[in-house]
């Protein structure tokens, strides 16, 4: 433990590896003994890979040797269990899938590991992503690593509680309708939605395909530039994948936000919302403004139906997504008389309340009768919604939202009370309506000495802005990130 | 029972698979009588994760098949998600497409009937769709197999057009022709790559209102599908007539009992839950791809049905040969050099279908190379052997696969038409016959044949017939 390169950022260990300073075994010890005594606590990870990720460290140091290595050879990440990894288990936090073992890779897995990067471990998540918490996990819940009695956010909040208890140097998370940002930002660390479509969904267990997308979380924004850069880019086995060229992320970290138009939602600042919350990001938008960039008031007038279009759209696309968990070919199986019969006691007994909650919910939406009123009302919903971004972004380049409502909640605080927690997304959803890139960082802690999150969403493809600006806001050290309790 | 007065209104939806050789979304084998599982992927088993690409040869097949039947090609289409439990359905879903297919409208024509009445039957649609897998029953178990899971098909949906079990089975075969003119589907019934579901009702001749109809599946030859709809049409006129009323249902074919009976309502009675399939972008289909592929269709069974009677063949001959395209090539092949194209095709239509049907073999197996038989038919048309020799020649050239020349010569099959040789064949006959030559003299004319065959028989079989006529009259004169 005394080394603990584990707290070391992406760029600073790997600038070390190269250097030959530190070796990749010696850093994934470190996060192996920080994962032993943090996870009694914390539960971030459904599975350890210890030997696996010994093994890829060995590799990874003879390829450092060698010379000429990636960025992220050597680096440890965290993995969302939500990924498809070749020959480790893969639950997605279900009854359903807990002993399923995919005979392949996810197409982000197979690119980071190709560079040589270390799968440390697959991260607890909501069943099959659904949830704000972290909390609807077959395997018990994550703890926040900066109040253990508080939940870490969800889905990936494994993945954000890892990276912020420093049991990894970045994770892999997926954000349907904030799951990436909102732990982001209840954990204090960022986290990048890109994009639908700048980033493969080939092996990532689908929620809400139209909506689902993949991207890192990291301890700074130049992780998350380097992270991604890996991440992004055309895919043969996805064909909603974009074939846009994938620019080099690290070099728009120029540090400079001049002339930068930063639009200011109104929509996004309610009442009721927690008062140290607007507070802090009204205090990082006038950092901004020190720095060059001015400040417009937008208004995005659909805000107030993303979460009901959103709770239609992704809810008849998983009922369709989680159809094939029958007991038929892989994962549970309970027997039964006949055919239905096993399905009905097979889903039963291997999905969670939220799950079938949402299942119903879908299935409802798309049965005879009811698709104009709900599916298909929800899809125009989601074309207004865009069209406001369109609109918006005439007049602003980037747009700057708080993550969240709130700080991170107490455990089971909104467990009995689905509608509550859908609405902690309040603020994420429309990005992944509208199919933007979005990122939450840290801006501030509220009273509780709990992190504070603020969101920054582009146009689409315009990743390098946020990027920018985030990594600028870093700069200026005016928020300065506090040692987690854990 | 006045079965005169009903007329049967039926509309058929055909399956079938498109000849590619990856499947749909994945790249594996579509190669039918692998092990069982021996072509599947993560894809086609529905793993957790997992996308489809969509094969763009199965879209090119599609639009042949929709130009070959007059349809209009859509630029844009979409694909949705059918969506209903079945073991042999790994994702809980179909990807298919419903409101919008990628060929609308469009028509066959069927062969005229006797009386000349022309048939033409409208289509509805075709639409672009994935297989599901097989499920096999054993006594204790039952097992999938999903080698078919992800076969590409394309599904045909013809207008409510036909009005007998005859009708139907003509716009099958004659759909199936087209299928394989295109090279879209090798049309195999017996594989399951060319299924066919009916619908079926009657209504009081000169009515202009649908009866309510049936669905019947589960059939699975030509033969099937005119006796269950037979049974099905006998069976709702029964009912009509008894003052009853014919239920909406699906029927499965029972081929060994010969009748239809209603499925389980649970086995059929699904929501499907349409809806766009949000991991595949739209189908867009340009006009310079439609052009592309209208570029590189080949002559359709109507075309060339029509040049062959423009190139003198009666329209039923013309109407055998173009049934199936490989006869038709055939046929085709064995034309260079010949002058007489209706004994091409009377050869081919006779001698060479019938090796054909007596073999288990595929067509062009089965029977001799096109060039050795039309090498064969140039030697009769030259007059170098007899129809019969060739015949001889023919049935040794399927066994022994040589070519006509060497069969001829192997076999001493060739035709003497050596005036010197014939005469004194001619010569020796009359001498042995003195009575039959009396007879025939005396005015008993039909002993004409009598002598050509023992002349035929004195040549051993190998005279030509012309000139032992021309000799034969002339000695016999006197």
């Amino acid at each position: 433990m005394a080394s603990e390169l584990n707290k070391l950022t992406i760029a600073e260990a790997s600038s070390k590896l190269h250097a030959r300073e530190i070796s990749a075994t010696q850093l994934t010890r470190d996060c192996l003994d920080r994962i032993a005594a943090a996870e009694p606590r914390l539960h971030a990870f459904i599975t350890v890979c210890e030997k696996e990720a010994l093994e890829q460290a060995r590799a990874a140091d003879a390829r450092l040797a060698a010379g000429n290595a990636p960025a992220l050879c050597g680096i440890p990440l965290g993995i969302k269990d939500i990924y498809a990894t070749r020959g480790v288990r893969t639950t997605c936090a279900s009854r359903i899938l807990e002993h399923f073992v995919p005979p392949f890779d996810a197409t982000v897995i197979e690119r980071l590991r190709a560079d040589g990067a270390i799968f440390i471990g697959k991260t607890n998540l909501d069943e099959f992503a659904m949830g704000s918490s972290t909390e609807n996990s077959a395997f018990g819940a994550t703890t926040n690593p900066h109040d253990i009695s508080r939940v870490a956010g969800g889905s990936s909040g494994g993945s954000a509680a890892a990276v912020a208890a420093h049991e990894c140097l970045g994770s892999l998370g997926t954000d349907t309708g904030g799951s990436i940002r909102e732990p982001a930002s209840f954990c204090g660390v960022v986290g990048i939605k890109p994009t639908y479509s700048r980033v493969s969904r080939y092996g990532v267990i689908a929620y809400a395909s139209s909506l689902d997308q993949v991207g890192p979380f990291a301890k700074s924004v130049r992780d998350a530039a380097i992270m991604l850069r890996t991440l992004a880019g055309k895919d043969v086995r996805d064909s909603t994948c974009s074939a846009r060229p994938v620019p080099d992320y690290e070099r728009a970290l120029t540090g400079d936000v001049k002339g930068l138009r930063i639009g200011v939602p109104r929509e996004f600042f309610v009442e009721g919302m927690q008062p140290e919350v607007e507070q802090s990001v009204r205090a990082a938008l006038k950092n901004f403004e020190s720095g060059g960039a001015s400040t417009v008031e937008i208004s995005l007038p659909h805000t107030g139906y993303a979460v009901a279009a959103y709770y239609l759209i992704a809810t008849a696309e998983a009922s369709a997504n989680l159809a094939r968990y029958d007991g038929i070919r892989y994962g549970l199986r309970v027997n039964a008389e006949d055919n239905i019969a096993l399905y009905e006691t097979t889903r039963a007994q291997g999905f969670g309340a939220e799950v079938k909650r949402r299942i119903m919910l879908g299935t409802f939406a798309l049965s005879a009768g009811y698709y104009d009123a709900y599916y298909l009302k929800g899809q125009k919903v989601r074309t207004l919604i865009r069209n406001d971004f369109e609109r918006a972004f005439e007049r602003c380049d980037l747009i700057v939202t708080p993550v969240a409502p709130t700080t991170a909640f107490k455990l089971g605080e909104k467990m009995n009370d689905p509608l509550t927690m859908y609405l902690s997304d309040i603020f994420t959803i429309s990005v992944n309506l509208a199919g933007l890139p979005g990122m939450a960082m840290p801006c501030g802690y509220d009273s509780n000495n709990l992190p504070i999150g603020m969101q920054l969403i582009a146009p689409p493809f315009a990743e390098e802005i946020i990027l920018r600006a985030g990594d600028a806001f870093e700069r200026t050290g005016a928020f300065k990130p506090r040692t987690p309790a854990v | 029972m006045n079965t005169e007065a009903y007329e049967a209104v039926i509309g058929l939806e055909v399956h079938t698979h498109l000849l590619t050789r990856s499947k749909i979304f994945c790249g594996c084998s579509t190669t039918f009588g692998a092990g069982p599982n021996e072509n599947v992927c993560p894809i086609c088993m529905g793993m957790p994760g997992v996308l489809p690409v969509l094969n763009r040869r199965v879209v090119e097949l599609a639009i042949r098949t929709g130009l070959a039947a007059h349809c209009t090609i859509a630029p844009y289409s979409i694909f949705d998600r059918k969506s209903y439990f079945y073991p042999d359905l790994p994702k809980g879903y179909q990807i298919s497409q419903y409101e919008t297919p990628i060929c609308k409208g469009g028509y066959i024509d069927l062969p005229a009937k006797e009386n000349g009445e022309a048939r033409r039957v409208r289509l509805t649609r075709i639409h672009i769709e994935e297989d599901a897998g097989k499920n096999i029953h054993h006594e204790n178990a039952s097992l999938v197999d999903f080698n078919r899971s992800g076969v590409p098909l394309i599904e045909i949906v013809s207008e409510p057009d036909l009005r007998s079990a005859e009708d139907a089975g003509a716009y099958l075969r004659q759909l199936r022709a087209i299928l394989r003119y295109v090279d879209a589907s090798d049309g195999k019934m017996e594989e399951g790559s060319f299924r066919c579901d009916c619908n079926v009702s009657v209504r009081k001749r000169g009515a202009t209102e649908y009866g309510v109809r049936t669905e019947i599946k589960n059939l699975n030859s030509f033969r099937f599908v005119e006796d269950a709809i037979d049974y099905e049409v006998g069976r709702q006129i029964a009912i009509v007539e008894a003052g009853g009323k014919v239920a909406q249902e699906t029927h499965l074919w029972d081929p060994t009992r010969k009748e239809t009976r209603p499925m389980r309502s649970k086995e059929f009675a699904n929501d499907y839950r349409y809806f766009p399939e949000p991991d595949l972008p739209p189908l867009v289909v340009p006009p310079e791809m439609v052009e592309q592929v209208r570029a590189s269709m080949p002559e359709l069974p109507a075309d060339r049905k029509a040049r062959y009677v423009r190139e003198g063949l009666t329209e039923y001959e013309a109407g055998v040969l173009i049934a199936d395209r490989g006869v038709a090539d055939y046929f085709e092949a064995t034309l260079p050099g010949l002058k007489n194209r209706k004994s091409a095709a009377n050869w081919v239509m006779t001698e060479v279908l019938r090796i054909a049907r007596e073999s288990d073999r595929p067509f062009t197996e089965a029977v001799p190379p096109a060039t050795k038989v039309g090498a064969l038919l140039l030697m009769v048309e030259a007059q170098k052997i007899s129809l019969n020799a060739a015949k001889t020649a023919f049935a040794a050239m399927v066994k022994s696969g040589k070519g006509a020349e060497a069969t001829i010569a192997e076999l001493g099959l060739a035709q003497v038409s050596d005036e010197s040789a014939i005469a004194a064949a001619i010569d020796k006959v009359l001498a042995a016959e003195p009575a039959k030559l009396a007879e025939y003299r005396a005015g008993r004319d039909k002993l004409f044949g009598f002598f050509v065959g023992a002349v035929m028989k004195a040549m051993g079989g190998k005279a030509n017939p012309t000139v032992i006529n021309q000799l034969l009259r002339a000695k016999l004169a006197g």
